[in-house]
C-alpha cells in the first residue's frame, strides 16, 4: 500500500534576535561567527509558548490546510527534544486542540534533532498496514543552548506538522521510500535534570553528522536506485547553513536543489523541526511531478532519508495555510536582555 | 662516551584519531620504528617514552608500563620502559635519555618515543590540561592560559621590535605550505596572510591561526651506538647534540620575556657539543606553538639577530629553498601539536630530511639539521642536532 503526506502546516515564533546581539554579549566576532555558521538570526519562543503550543499551531496549519477531519487522526506523535512534561505526553495535548480525542493513540518521541522524522515513518506504517487511517508526525523544539555556549547562535524555536495518510487521491506528495541509518555516536546529548545539552564540540561534525546523513542518503538512493540528478529539490538537516551545504556537494546535489529547503540563516536550528521545516518550505513551491530528497538527522545518532514525488493534490491545498516564507516575513526583533527573558534565562526571586 | 645514531623512525599520521586509542596510536609508531630499524623488538635494551599528560586526557598515567605491554615487551622480555614528563618538551627530553643511555654504555638499542590522545576531552578540559604546564600557583589560577602567555610575549615583541601581526601570520603561512606537503600533517591546507588576520582572535594579537591545533599522535625512533649502527642500516643519523636548559616556570619572572632564555641556553651547549655554529646548520625544526615562538626561536637560536625574526620570515628566508629551512615538517601549528609527541616528530622529520626521504618537501643537500623543543612557556627547552655523517 503506498503512503504519502496529505498535509502538512508550519509555525515559527514571531520574534527573533540576531547573532551580532548575542556575540555582542559574549564578546565574539559577529562577521566570522555569521559567515562560518551561515546563520545571521534566529528564532524566540514569546514568554508563553513552549513546544507544546508551538506543536498545536504546527498541527492547526496542517488539519486546516487539507480541510481534514481530525477525528479520522488515529495516531499523534510529536518528536522534540524540548517536551515540557518529562512524564506526561505533549501528544495528548496537541491531540486534545485539534480534536482528535479520544479513539487514537499517541505518544512523544525523542531522538535528538530527528525525532519528527522518526514519527513520520512510525506513521508511515501505522497507515501503510492500515491499522490506522491518518497518522499525524510532528517535530517541534523550543531547543536549548547555554548562556555562552556555539550552540547559543543557532539554538531557535518552531514546528512543522506532517499528516500521513494511504489513499493516493488524499496524498499531496507520495513517500516513496525511507532509509535510516543508525549507530551509538555520543555527539550530543542532554542528562536527565540537566537545562541544557552538551555536545562533543567537533565531534558533532565528522563522525556525527556527516556519517549519518550520508550514511542514510546513500543508503536510500543505493536501495532505490537513484541518483541525485533524479531530484529536483533536496534537504538535509540545518543546524547552521554549512553543514546541509557541505553535505550536499559531498552527495553530488547542487546549490540550485537545496536553495528552497534551505532556511536556517534566517530562521536558526529548530531541530526537531529543522528538516521537516525545510521538506515543508520545499512543498511550498514544488510543482506537480516534482522529485524531492530529504534526510534528517538525529544526535545519538542518525539519519533518516526520504525520497518523495509530489502529486498534482498539491496545487489544491499549497495556499491554504501559511507558508514557511510568509511565517518567516516581518519579524519582531529583540535585544539579549529580552531574548534572556523569552528563554527564562533571568531567575525571578 | 660513545656516539650515538638514529637507526629506524616512524611518525604516526597526526589529527583528530576519534576511532584509535593512545595505545593503538603509540604502538603503531613504535612497531613502525622497529620495522624501519630493522631490529626485531626483543633486541631493545630499553625504552624511554614522552607523555605530557596522559592522566588529564586519556585518565592513564603509568604510560611507560602500558607502552611496553602493548608493544608486546613485557611478557617474557620486561624490557624496562621509562616515562619522561617536561610538558611539550617531554618528547625531545625521552629523546636525550634515550640518547644517555646509550652513550654512557648502559644500554645499545634503545628506543625513544613520545605520544599524546589529547581529542577525547572536549576543547575546555584540554585547555586546562595544558595549562598545568604553566606556574599553576601565579599563572593558571590567575586564568592565565599559554594563549594568552604567548599573546603577551607577541605584544611585547611588537613593542620592542616592532614586530607585526603580517609577519606572525608569515609563520602560519610558511608553515601551512610546508605542511600541505607532509603526508602525516593534520592541516593540508595552504593558507594566505589574510586568512590568518581574518580569522577568530583568540588573545590579542594571536588569531586562532597564529595558534598550533589540538591533535592526537605519535612518533618513535630507534637509537643505536654509532659503532654498529651500519649493521641495521645504510643511512645512520648521528646525534651529533643534545642539551636541556631550564628557565623560570612562570613569565613574568623572566629577565626578557621576548627572549626564551633556556632556548639560547641549550642552543649554546648544542652548538658547543657539536663543535658548530648556526652557520653549519642545513634546516631547523622549531617549536612553534604559536606563530611569535617560531620568531623567538630562530632569534635564540642565532639564526638573525634578535628582533628581526619576523622579518627574516616576510622575507621568505625560513621557506624551503631560504637561507634556513625552518619546520619543513609544517611545524607544531600545519603537521600538530600532540604535545608529548612533537619533540619526537622534530627529531623524526630532521632525520628524513638528511636520509633524503622527505619527497616535495626535500631540502637539498640536507647534511645538518637541528631540533628544538619547548616545555610551557620556555621554562624547559631541549636543543638536538643530528647529521648525515658521524
Amino acid at each position: 500500500m503506498s503512503v504519502g503526506i496529505v498535509s502538512y502546516g508550519a509555525y515559527i515564533p514571531k520574534f527573533r534576535i540576531k547573532v551580532e546581539d548575542i556575540a555582542r554579549v559574549w564578546g565574539d566576532d559577529a562577521d566570522i561567527l555569521s559567515a562560518g555558521l551561515m546563520v545571521y538570526e534566529k528564532s524566540v519562543p514569546d514568554l508563553d509558548e513552549d513546544t507544546a503550543t508551538i506543536a498545536v499551531e504546527a498541527a492547526r496549519s496542517a488539519v486546516s490546510r487539507h480541510n481534514i477531519d481530525a477525528k479520522r487522526i488515529g495516531a499523534v506523535y510529536t518528536g522534540s527534544e524540548s517536551h515540557p512534561y518529562a512524564v506526561k505526553p505533549t501528544s495528548t495535548i496537541v491531540a486534545e486542540a485539534i480534536e482528535a480525542t479520544p479513539a487514537l493513540t499517541a505518544a512523544d518521541f525523542e531522538f535528538a534533532c530527528k525525532a519528527g522524522t522518526a514519527a513520520m515513518q512510525a506513521c508511515m506504517g501505522l497507515v501503510g498496514s492500515g491499522m490506522v487511517d491518518l497518522g499525524m508526525a510532528i517535530g517541534a523544539d523550543v531547543s536549548q543552548g547555554a548562556p555562552g555556549d556555539a550552540l547559543e547562535y543557532t539554538a531557535a524555536a518552531g514546528g512543522v506538522s506532517f499528516i500521513i495518510g494511504n489513499k493516493e487521491s488524499e496524498m499531496i506528495a507520495v513517500i516513496e521510500d525511507t532509509f535510516s541509518f543508525t549507530t551509538d555516536t555520543p555527539d550530543f546529548w542532554r542528562r536527565e535534570g540537566m537545562p541544557y545539552p552538551e555536545h562533543g564540540g567537533r565531534f558533532t561534525g565528522e563522525p556525527g553528522y556527516f556519517k549519518h546523513v550520508t550514511g542514510a542518503a546513500n543508503g536510500l538512493m543505493e536501495k532505490m536506485g537513484t541518483k541525485p540528478s533524479d531530484y529536483d529539490y533536496a534537504v538535509f538537516h540545518q543546524p547552521n547553513g554549512k553543514f546541509p551545504s557541505r553535505v550536499a556537494k559531498m552527495l553530488g546535489f547542487t546549490k540550485e536543489q537545496i536553495k528552497p529547503g534551505l532556511v536556517v540563516p534566517w530562521l536558526g536550528n529548530t531541530y526537531s523541526g529543522s528538516c521537516m521545516m525545510g521538506i515543508a518550505a520545499t512543498l511550498d513551491q514544488a510543482k506537480p511531478g516534482d522529485r524531492i530528497f530529504a534526510t534528517a538527522f538525529g544526535s545519538g545518532a542518525g539519519g533518516d532519508a526520504f525520497s518523495f514525488r509530489v502529486t498534482d493534490k498539491i496545487d489544491e491545498v499549497r495556499d491554504a495555510a501559511p507558508k514557511v516564507q510568509e511565517l518567516l516575513k516581518d519579524p519582531v526583533y529583540m535585544d539579549y536582555a529580552m531574548y534572556a527573558k523569552h528563554k527564562g534565562k533571568i531567575r525571578l526571586a | 662516551m660513545r656516539d650515538v645514531a638514529i637507526i629506524g623512525v616512524k611518525n604516526t599520521n597526526f589529527g583528530e584519531m576519534w576511532d584509535r586509542s593512545f595505545r593503538d596510536i603509540v604502538v603503531e609508531a613504535g612497531v613502525g620504528a622497529i620495522e624501519d630499524s630493522g631490529i626485531s623488538g626483543e633486541k631493545l635494551d630499553g625504552m624511554y617514552v614522552g607523555n605530557m599528560s596522559g592522566g588529564q586526557f586519556v585518565e592513564q598515567e603509568h604510560i611507560g608500563a602500558l607502552i611496553a605491554d602493548y608493544s608486546g615487551l613485557s611478557l617474557d622480555l620486561h624490557i624496562p620502559s621509562t616515562r619522561v614528563e617536561a610538558a611539550c618538551a617531554s618528547g625531545g627530553l625521552a629523546f636525550r635519555q634515550a640518547v644517555m643511555a646509550v652513550a654512557s654504555g648502559h644500554e645499545d638499542l634503545v628506543m625513544a618515543a613520545g605520544v599524546e590522545k589529547m581529542t577525547d576531552v572536549s576543547s575546555t578540559a584540554a585547555s586546562a590540561a595544558l595549562a598545568a604546564a604553566a606556574d599553576r600557583e601565579w599563572e593558571g589560577i590567575m586564568g592565565a592560559t599559554f594563549p594568552g602567555l604567548y599573546a603577551m610575549i607577541a605584544k611585547m615583541h611588537m613593542h620592542q621590535y616592532g614586530t607585526t601581526s603580517e609577519q606572525l601570520a608569515a609563520v602560519a603561512v610558511k608553515n601551512h605550505q610546508n605542511g600541505s606537503m607532509n603526508p602525516i600533517a593534520q592541516y593540508k591546507n595552504r593558507i594566505t596572510i589574510d586568512n590568518v588576520l581574518n580569522s577568530i582572535m583568540v588573545a590579542d594579537p594571536l588569531h586562532i591561526f597564529d595558534c598550533s591545533p589540538i591533535t592526537d599522535g605519535a612518533s618513535a625512533l630507534v637509537l643505536a651506538p654509532a659503532d654498529i649502527a651500519h649493521e641495521y642500516t645504510d643511512t645512520p643519523i648521528y646525534v651529533k647534540a643534545t642539551a636541556q636548559a631550564s628557565d623560570t616556570i612562570a613569565l613574568h619572572d623572566r629577565r626578557d620575556i621576548t627572549t626564551l632564555d633556556a632556548s639560547v641556553s641549550a642552543g649554546k651547549r648544542a652548538y658547543e657539543m657539536a663543535k658548530m655554529t648556526p652557520a653549519d646548520i642545513d634546516l631547523v625544526e622549531v617549536h612553534d606553538c604559536f606563530t611569535i615562538a617560531e620568531i623567538c626561536a630562530i632569534e635564540d637560536l642565532g639564526f638573525v639577530k634578535k628582533g628581526l625574526g619576523g622579518k627574516m620570515t616576510e622575507d621568505g628566508e625560513t621557506a624551503i629553498g631560504g637561507k634556513i629551512p625552518v619546520n619543513t615538517s609544517g611545524g607544531l601549528k600545519s603537521c600538530g601539536h600532540p604535545v608529548g609527541a612533537t619533540g619526537i616528530k622534530q627529531l623524526v622529520e630532521v632525520t628524513q630530511q638528511l636520509r633524503g626521504d622527505s619527497g616535495p618537501r626535500q631540502v637539498d643537500g640536507a647534511e645538518v639539521g637541528m631540533t628544538h623543543n619547548v616545555g610551557g612557556s620556555g621554562a624547559t627547552a631541549v636543543v638536538n642536532i643530528l647529521s648525515r655523517k658521524r
